[in-house]
């Protein structure tokens, strides 16, 4: 029975992988925690749950990474993705901080695999988690409930009152009952807005009706709205969120990783209209994925099909719904719902176009097209073959950008320029100081685990004092 | 090959969440196998349930378990396919439907073997002899005649091994086993005698709950060893009776008492430990139409062991001659039992892990990158 009535020594709002790295690390430093999570148990973890691995540094080989990876080609790899949209501070910060991430992880019971065999062969630089992220969440709330720290489930932090750079009480929706919770310092780790649509619609209008959220639906972003309104310093573009090509057919919310199509290099994608819009073959797919959302997104009613025929079937992990499948091209388009004369015209240009070359799934290859705009850069091969396949995709949102300014202590900046006296952050909600756009697969667990360790840190020395 | 139906339709549309996840593929030997196809037959979704030993670490692990509107719950999904698969195979076909009330089945099957041994006991023996104490040699048969002893048992033992290998012929025809070649037969013995796949990847796996344990495969460990030990124990005793001239009851520092000893003391606190573990797990990922013949099958090898040990410790009172009749009676029911129950799952699992050795080495299925 968690005590509503005391003072806590900190107070961790969320109940992600963020969350609970703060909420053990100010536990074992002596501080009373409290987390306030506004999933339900099963649902509990954020955006953690649907996380796969963590990008961390290693010097040499370890039990769960292979080679090396250095801060300088960490740092490279950040600065391409960001375009130079990021904090250098901090991000080399995280970055070196990056290579305890896993060690730390595996103290709160999380365990690793030892290497992967999937498609994007990340084992160099991303140390998977075994089962998966939810594996990773339930490892840690039983080492947080192991260690004493109160959690609260079913339950949204509504309101902080924040006066002059300082926290003093929350009010908190308990199972539907109304709470105040007084405490020294607070954590915020509730991560962005994205599931919140009203919010996502003041930039994007109607087409935020068709956006996908891939993740939890609790990041609803109350915190974070309600932290930038009482004077906390913003960061990153409010406009801007990651997003993927996600099958058309998920469910509006939590589909999680599933949904994701990775059949767009070996495809020619058009849009609502039967027009192609975009280089399908301009990298290979790791770096190409977490463009194609925000492409679709740009589309009118938010809508692509990607096309291919059965020889390319293999080339791409299955897909959970099964694609429409034609012996012809118009037959296709007609399931697809789209114009089929258009599509025979789009399929018989481009096929027109490609140039002959030996075809490399996994690189890319001497298979282009020429004279075709936009042109397809590698991959493009005849379809000719039937049964021809149509993934009807859609934007799946991963996060928002938008987030609270922090300092390299994890402490909240307010917008004075000043920091706050007990307020820190840590995961998705301050992600932005480091990712000002673009993503790399598995640092926003690697951002989570160090700043939520800094901030459980921070925020128990600050109750000490 | 089993019928399309409800279960296998929602078999293949977990296979089609999985497939496309593979957070899982560390767990076990399903999640590999899974990755080799693309279209699952029903013989594939056979294949791959009994490949599954129902350790929970994927159902645990699940971001798509429920209450999330995807719903997967391989275990319970896997373990409905393999009770159809044990109807099935089973040998004759009509004794299939006894695995649809199997706890009702076992339990039945070890009250009448207890009742026919002890009337016949009874009918047969000098009710003097039956409630005094035998000593010596021969003592056990002067209870039960040997011809009737061995009349029962052999015949009911030979025909569970008979039933369960045509069963086992009939499932590897079926599912499409192919040719057998007897290549990686050592792997998969490895497989069996470590339960490597109740290992979750090396840290064990969802015995109660979301932490990890080993409980599972240790009391598996000691409820199989312990009932090997056992069969050794009486093949021993044959030997020394027919080739070394030695009678029961042998001392207790013989071979086959201490097999049989410590046998039956591994298998009672593997089978103890495994009903343990059944009543405080999580129910969700468990088949609760199924839950009962295992409890029963459990129950009874846990009665078998029981009295057999309580068996040595009275054998030379006036005890023993109904313990022996009671003991015996069990052994009788477990005998009759074992094709038409959980026991099967042996020959299956054992025939799931060879086709999967083998298609790991040779590359059998199509790969999907």
């Amino acid at each position: 029975m968690v005590d509503l009535t005391r003072v806590w020594d900190v107070m961790v709002a969320g109940g992600g992988n963020a969350a609970l790295c703060a909420a053990i690390t100010a536990r074992r430093a002596g501080a009373s925690v409290l987390l306030v999570e506004h999933a339900p148990r099963s649902m509990r973890g954020g955006n953690s749950r649907h996380t796969r691995n963590l990008r961390a540094l290693h010097p040499a080989p370890t039990d769960v990474l292979t080679e090396t990876y250095l801060e300088e080609e960490y740092w490279d790899d950040l600065l391409r993705v960001t375009g130079g949209k990021t904090n250098e501070d901090l991000a080399r910060m995280c970055i070196r901080a990056s290579q305890h991430a896993p060690d730390f992880l595996k103290s709160c019971g999380v365990v690793f695999q030892p290497s992967l065999s999937g498609t994007l062969s990340l084992s160099r630089t991303n140390a998977f988690f075994l089962g998966g992220g939810k594996a990773l969440v339930n490892a840690l709330y039983r080492t947080a409930e192991q260690l004493g720290i109160g959690i609260l489930y079913d339950t949204e932090v509504q309101h902080i009152d924040v006066q002059d750079g300082f926290a003093t009480e929350a009010i908190i929706s308990h199972h539907g009952f109304p709470e105040r919770v007084r405490f020294k310092a607070l954590i915020a780790s509730s991560g962005g807005f994205q599931a919140n649509r009203d919010w996502l619609r003041k930039y994007w209008g109607d087409a935020a009706d068709n956006f996908q959220i891939r993740g939890t639906p609790y990041a609803q972003g109350r915190v974070l709205r309600d932290l930038l309104d009482q004077g906390v310093h913003e960061v990153g573009d409010p406009t801007q969120f990651h997003a993927v090509a996600n099958d058309a057919r998920a469910p509006m919310e939590d589909g999680g990783l599933a949904m994701r199509l990775d059949c767009v290099p070996f495809a020619v994608v058009v849009n609502r209209d039967v027009e192609r819009f975009y280089d399908e073959g301009e990298d290979v797919w790791p770096k190409r994925y977490a463009i194609w959302g925000r492409l679709i997104a740009q589309q009118p009613g938010q809508v692509a099909f990607a096309v291919t025929d059965s020889k390319a079937l293999h080339n791409y992990l299955p897909s959970v719904f099964p694609p429409y499948k034609a012996n012809s091209i118009a037959e296709l388009a007609g399931m697809a719902g789209i114009d089929a004369g258009k599509l025979e015209k789009v399929i018989a240009d481009y096929n027109a176009a490609v140039r002959p070359g030996t075809f490399q799934p996994m690189k890319p290859d001497d298979c282009r097209t020429e004279g075709l705009t936009p042109p397809k850069s590698h991959w493009a091969r005849l379809i000719d073959t039937p049964p021809y396949y149509c993934h009807p995709l859609k934007p799946g949102i991963t996060f928002t950008f938008l987030g609270v300014k922090v300092n390299d202590r994890a402490r909240v900046i307010m917008a004075d320029g000043k920091p706050s006296a007990n307020i820190f952050a840590s995961g998705e909600i301050m992600a932005g100081n480091i990712l000002g756009q673009g993503y790399l697969a598995g640092f926003g667990m690697t951002i989570g685990t160090v700043f939520g360790r800094l901030a459980g840190e921070e925020a128990a020395r600050n109750v000490r004092n | 090959m089993l019928q399309e139906n409800e279960t296998t339709a929602e078999a293949r549309r977990h296979m089609a969440v999985c497939n496309s996840c593979r957070y899982c593929e560390s767990y076990c030997a399903v999640f590999p196998a899974m990755t080799m196809r693309r279209e699952f037959s029903t013989g594939d979704l056979t294949h791959l349930a009994n490949l599954c030993h129902g350790c929970k670490g994927c159902y645990h692990a699940c971001q798509y378990a429920p209450p999330h509107e995807f719903g997967i719950n391989l275990p319970v999904t896997f373990a409905e396919i393999r009770a159809q698969s044990y109807a099935h195979y089973a040998w004759p076909r009509a004794m299939g439907t006894l695995f649809e009330r199997n706890g009702t089945v076992v339990t039945l099957a070890a009250a009448l073997g207890v009742t026919l041994v002890l009337l016949l006991t009874m009918a047969l023996v000098d009710p003097s002899i039956l409630y005094t104490a035998q000593r010596g040699e021969g003592a056990f048969f002067r209870v039960i005649p040997m011809w009737l002893m061995v009349t029962l048992a052999g015949g009911t033992f030979g025909y569970a091994i008979i039933a369960m290998l045509i069963g086992g012929i009939r499932y590897w025809r079926e599912v499409g086993g192919g040719a057998p070649a007897p290549g990686p037969i050592l792997d998969t013995a490895v497989d069996i005698i470590t339960l490597r796949n109740l290992g979750g990847g090396g840290h064990g796996c969802n015995d109660v709950d979301d932490g990890f344990s080993s409980q599972k495969r240790w009391m598996h460990q000691a409820m199989f060893f312990g009932f090997m030990m056992c069969f050794a124990a009486t093949t021993s005793g044959a030997f020394y009776h027919h080739f070394l001239g030695l009678r029961s009851p042998h001392p207790f520092f013989s071979l086959p008492v201490q097999l049989g000893t410590w046998g039956g003391v591994l298998l009672c606190l593997g089978t103890a430990g495994l009903i343990r573990l059944k009543i405080i797990t999580d129910p969700v990922p468990v088949a609760k139409r199924l839950v009962g013949g295992e409890y029963a099958m459990l129950s009874l090898l846990f009665l078998v062991s029981a009295t057999g040990l309580l068996l040595l410790v009275v054998r030379h009172t006036g005890a023993m001659g109904v313990m022996l009749a009671l003991h015996l009676g069990l052994v009788l029911a477990l005998f009759v039992a074992l094709p038409y129950s959980k026991m099967v799952h042996g020959v299956y699992r054992g025939l799931a892990l060879w086709r999967h050795a083998r298609e790991k080495r040779g590359g059998g299925m199509v790969a999907a990158e």
